[in-house]
This record gives C-alpha cells, sequence and structure tokens, in this order.
C-alpha cells in the first residue's frame, strides 16, 4: 500500500549553526529548516560543510555555535533520544567485516534494544526490500560495492527511523544498482520518512528531492525545489555557442536573457526565449551554430559554486 | 592549558555490555584459531625456560624454576591478552573497520563503545588465564584450589591493561605507532617483573623504579601468591596499586577516545 504524506511540521531545524575546526570553519552560520516527510538534500563540491552539517544532525559532532533541534529535541541534550529516531547510512562502508550479512543486521539492532524475535522479522523484511536475500549467510567481504550500500541502507531502517540520513547513497554504484535504490527511496518517502541526503549527483537530487541547499565554503547559496531553483537561476533553456568576439555585447539588447556564462571557448547564454537568442546569433553576432537545451540543476551548481576544482 | 576533559567522569550505563557482545560475538566465530596462541606459548615457554634452562637454576625461595615462573606466566597472559586486544584489535576496528562510528549513529555514545572494548579486554585475559592455569596445573606447578583466585583476579589485571592499551591506541597515529608502547614498556616490562628472575638480584633504585611504573610486577606478586597459597597482607599493596592504575587509565583512555572521536 502506497499512501502519500504532505509535508508536515519542522522536524529539523538549525539557526545561525557554525562548527569551527582548529584551521577551518566547515560550518559558516548557517539556517535551515527541513519539513517531516520531505527528502532534503545538501549539494556542494567538497568541502562545502554538506557532510559536518549532518554529523552535527546525527548528534556525533558538537556544534560550536548556534541552535540545532530535532524533532524538536535539543541536539546538545538530547543525543539518546534522537539518535534512537534516526537512521545512518554512511559514505564509507562500517558495515562488520567479521559477520555475515544477517549477523551484521542482528548485531546492530541490540544497539537500538529491539527484542530478538522483531529484529530478526525486520531484518528478514529489510533484506527482502533491498533484494539481498540471497545473501543473508554471505560474508561481507564477498559482497559487491552494491550490495554493500543496500545493506548499508537496511541496516539504517532496522530501527523504523523517522529520519533517515544518508551520505552520498549511490556513489560509485552502476545504473541499475543506483535506479533501484532511488526506488527504494521513493517508497520510503510515500511512507512518510523524512530522508535527508547529500550527493554530487545532479540528476539524483533532480529526481528525489523535494527540496535542496546548495552550499559552498560552509555557507547557503540557493535554497528551494529543485525545479523552482533552475527556473530562477538560469531560465528554462541554456543555448550554447562557439565564442566568437563581441558575443556578449552583440546579446546586450536581446530580451529575456538571464545571463551569459563564459566557459573555455564556450559562451552559455541563460534564457527563457532561446528561439529569439539563436536568431540574434546567426543573424547578428556572427554565430555559425548554436545549440539550446533545457537547463540543469548542474548548470545552477556550477553558476552558484564557479567551476574552479576543488581539491 | 587544563586536563580536566581528561579525568571527566565517563558517561556509562548497560549498553556498554552491548559492544562487549559484538566483540564477543566475532571472536566466537573463530574461536578454535583464536585459542591456540595461549595454549602453545605457555607450554613453549614451560619447556624451554621451566624445565630446560629450569634444569641449570638452583630453587628460588624453595621453588623451582619452573614453579616460579608458572605464576608470572599466568600474568604475562593477562597483560598480553587485554593489550593487544585494546591495541592493535582496538585499533583496527576504529580505524579500518570504522566499527566505532557505525556503533555511535546509534543510542550509544562514545564512552559505552570504549568501556564495553575494555571489559572485552578484560574477559579475553580471563579466557587466556584460564587456559594458561589448566596447563600449568597439568604440569602440577600450581596449588589449587586457592590458584583458582587468578581467574577473576585476572579480570582485574585485564581491564588495567586493557585501559593502558586503549590509551596508547587513542595517540597512535597510525597503526605501525603501537608497536612503540608494544617494544619499548611491554616487552621490557615482560622481563623486568619479577617474572623470570627474581628482582632482588638488581640494584635498588631499579627495584623502586619497577615498583612504580611497572604493573605486571603487582600483578606478578599477586599471581604468586595465589598459586602458591601464600597470600599475605604486603600484596594489598600490590591490589591497591592495581585498583589505583586501573581506574585512572580506563577513565583516561576514554576520554581520550572521546577527544579523538568526537570532533
Amino acid at each position: 500500500m502506497v499512501t502519500f504524506v504532505a509535508p508536515g511540521k519542522d522536524i529539523v531545524v538549525a539557526k545561525d549553526l557554525v562548527k569551527r575546526f582548529t584551521d577551518l570553519v566547515a560550518v559558516d552560520g548557517v539556517s535551515f529548516a527541513i519539513k517531516e516527510g520531505e527528502v532534503f538534500g545538501f549539494l556542494g563540491p567538497n568541502g562545502a560543510g554538506k557532510t559536518t552539517t549532518m554529523r552535527m544532525i546525527q548528534c556525533v559532532s558538537p556544534l560550536t555555535s548556534g541552535i540545532l533541534t530535532v524533532d524538536d529535541l535539543d541536539v546538545v541534550k538530547d543525543e539518546r533520544r534522537i539518535k534512537s529516531i534516526l537512521g545512518v547510512a554512511p559514505q564509507e562502508d562500517n558495515l562488520d567485516p567479521d559477520l555475515t550479512v544477517m549477523e551484521n543486521l542482528l548485531v546492530y539492532s541490540r544497539y537500538y534494544d529491539i527484542p530478538k524475535a522483531e529484529a530478526a522479522t525486520r531484518a528478514e523484511r529489510l533484506l527482502g526490500f533491498f533484494q539481498l536475500e540471497a545473501k543473508a549467510a554471505t560474508s561481507i567481504e564477498k559482497l559487491s560495492g552494491g550490495m554493500k550500500r543496500r545493506l548499508l541502507l537496511a541496516r539504517a531502517l532496522l530501527n523504523e527511523p523517522r529520519i533517515l540520513i544518508l551520505d552520498e547513497p549511490t556513489v560509485g554504484l552502476d545504473p541499475q544498482a543506483r535506479h533501484l535504490i532511488w526506488d527504494q527511496l521513493r517508497q520510503l518517502r510515500s511512507r512518510g520518512s523524512t530522508i535527508i541526503l547529500t550527493t554530487h549527483y545532479m540528476d539524483e537530487a533532480e529526481r528525489l528531492c523535494d527540496r535542496i541547499v546548495i552550499m559552498d565554503n560552509g555557507r547557503i547559496l540557493a535554497e528551494g525545489a529543485p525545479k523552482d531553483l533552475v527556473k530562477s537561476h538560469m531560465g528554462d533553456n541554456v543555448v550554447e555557442c562557439k565564442l566568437a568576439p563581441g558575443v556578449k555585447e552583440c546579446l546586450a539588447g536581446t530580451e529575456g536573457i538571464k545571463a551569459i556564462d563564459v566557459f573555455g571557448d564556450t559562451a552559455l547564454v541563460s534564457t527563457d526565449s532561446p528561439q529569439q537568442v539563436i536568431e540574434a546569433l546567426l543573424k547578428g553576432c556572427g554565430v555559425e551554430s548554436a545549440t539550446v537545451r533545457r537547463s540543469t540543476l548542474e548548470d545552477v551548481f556550477l553558476k552558484l559554486t564557479g567551476r574552479t576544482l576543488r581539491e | 592549558m587544563s586536563l580536566s576533559w581528561a579525568f571527566r567522569l565517563p558517561q556509562l550505563s548497560g549498553r556498554a555490555w552491548l559492544v562487549w557482545w559484538r566483540d564477543y560475538r566475532t571472536f566466537m566465530k573463530t574461536y578454535k584459531t583464536n585459542f591456540i596462541p595461549p595454549l602453545v606459548e605457555p607450554i613453549l615457554y614451560l619447556v624451554a625456560f621451566g624445565f630446560g634452562l629450569g634444569g641449570f637454576v638452583s630453587k628460588i625461595g624453595g621453588e623451582s624454576y619452573a614453579e616460579f615462573i608458572a605464576p608470572a606466566l599466568l600474568a604475562i597472559s593477562m597483560m598480553t591478552a587485554a593489550f593487544f586486544e585494546c591495541t592493535f584489535g582496538s585499533f583496527v576496528r576504529m580505524y579500518f573497520q570504522k566499527t566505532f562510528d557505525a556503533i555511535i549513529a546509534t543510542p550509544l555514545n562514545v564512552d559505552e563503545v570504549i568501556m564495553g572494548e575494555l571489559l572485552w579486554g578484560a574477559t579475553k585475559s580471563v579466557m587466556y588465564t584460564v587456559i594458561v592455569l589448566g596447563v600449568v596445573g597439568v604440569f602440577g606447578l600450581v596449588t589449587f584450589p586457592m590458584a583458582l583466585l587468578v581467574v577473576p583476579f585476572s579480570f582485574l589485571v585485564g581491564l588495567l591493561f586493557a585501559g593502558l592499551g586503549m590509551t596508547f591506541t587513542a595517540v597512535s597515529p597510525n597503526i605501525d605507532t603501537l608497536s612503540y608502547p608494544t617494544s619499548l614498556y611491554i616487552t621490557p616490562m615482560m622481563l623486568l617483573s619479577g617474572t623470570f628472575f627474581p628482582l632482588d638480584v638488581l640494584p635498588a633504585p631499579v627495584q623502586q623504579a619497577s615498583w612504580l611504573l611497572l604493573p605486571l610486577l603487582h600483578a606478578v606478586n599477586i599471581s604468586r601468591g595465589m598459586t602458591y597459597g601464600e597470600l599475605g597482607p604486603g600484596m594489598l599493596l600490590d591490589l591497591g596499586w592495581i585498583l589505583a592504575a586501573t581506574a585512572v587509565v580506563v577513565v583516561l583512555s576514554i576520554n581520550l577516545m572521546r577527544r579523538r572521536l568526537i570532533v
């Protein structure tokens, strides 16, 4: 049965959140509110502060300053109660290599005080949900990357968490495995789970997230539904053409242009009226060819965070 | 800089035993291989030192050389079982397997995770001690039933060396640097704690320094009293030393680990 649950109250609220390490400010005064039942994504280049923010929500990294509440509980005071309603699937595999697939789930369930019989029932159901039932007695070393990731998700769901925290849930997976995980996450959302995730994949964010924030250098640069962000920052379309001298000036008088970005020898024109732009380019600016494509979240991301390599 | 954080009272609950249970469960998966070293090593020591070298050694305090080293072998097994579990074993779980990270994502906190590790280290000391006690018992080198006291005693000594090992683990930048405390502290301690020769042949300052710095020396003293069936009031001082040191390293190692893992 699939029931749609409309996003409800604010379940995670951050106000002026700061995390300072000795030599850098990882999170620099961010505020956001995540609603119950939504899929909320943190996007940003490496070192943007996404994982640090998630770790503070998980109560495993103390705040430097600011306020952070999860289900109206303070992360500073109510660590244990908060952790009991969270399910966490980390970026790095931290499954127990000494144990089998099933044993991993059973041992982990003890940390949540789940009674033995109930834990066994849940573990079997979750292995089924993630198509791992045939692997129950397999040792972790023999699992593929996709299977490990599915098992991490299954483990995160053992305590039937109200909030699921996923750090790059599909990194390094083949398309089949990614689609399977997306399907499962959509099912979870439709049952009312709140899902908070980080990702570097823009298509993943566009497909899964109700709302996202784009972070860089510890700050939030933009927040909203992926579609709205694309619309407001880029317009509907991008016209790409080879950069000819004076293209920018030449387009100055054309209507409906949101922005002109130059990248290498290519000019990217964001616009809601691509037809006019193309006409202007071909007829007035001496450009030989131009292509139109739909604007994507990746365009927004690169526009906001720049094209400079981070590491 | 204030060092009060290092002696903050850990926030513990019975949940620490869940971590103990996790370690116990993985250990038992390979118990057959796990029990071979504690079985073979004391036999080798007994054959090589006790009966081989011992043939050239006169009696020490009325005891044969094999009888002299038997309680030391018990104490050494208490030390090594817990120390290696909470150095190399814990480091692998912390750093390579990320087991601690996985557990602190659940309602357990770091203090409980580390306490569970220490309890497990102490438990391993008990298991190894039971095996070594069986070996020296078969050779008739200890006096029962009082020698059975080394079994509960090994839990305390195990906890001490678990805490000591965990303290080094908490400050070790990588797994290779753990060989420093092993070769610079544990190995000399194994030789200089009244284990293979009575300490009174050494100069007085060395004896005093050993008394202050080497936990194994106190474990050997008490172990000897228990296996000879001769417990004396002097051993209360050794017991006090062990209790105090255990309290210090348990609290210190938990706080050092918290500082390392919670950033």
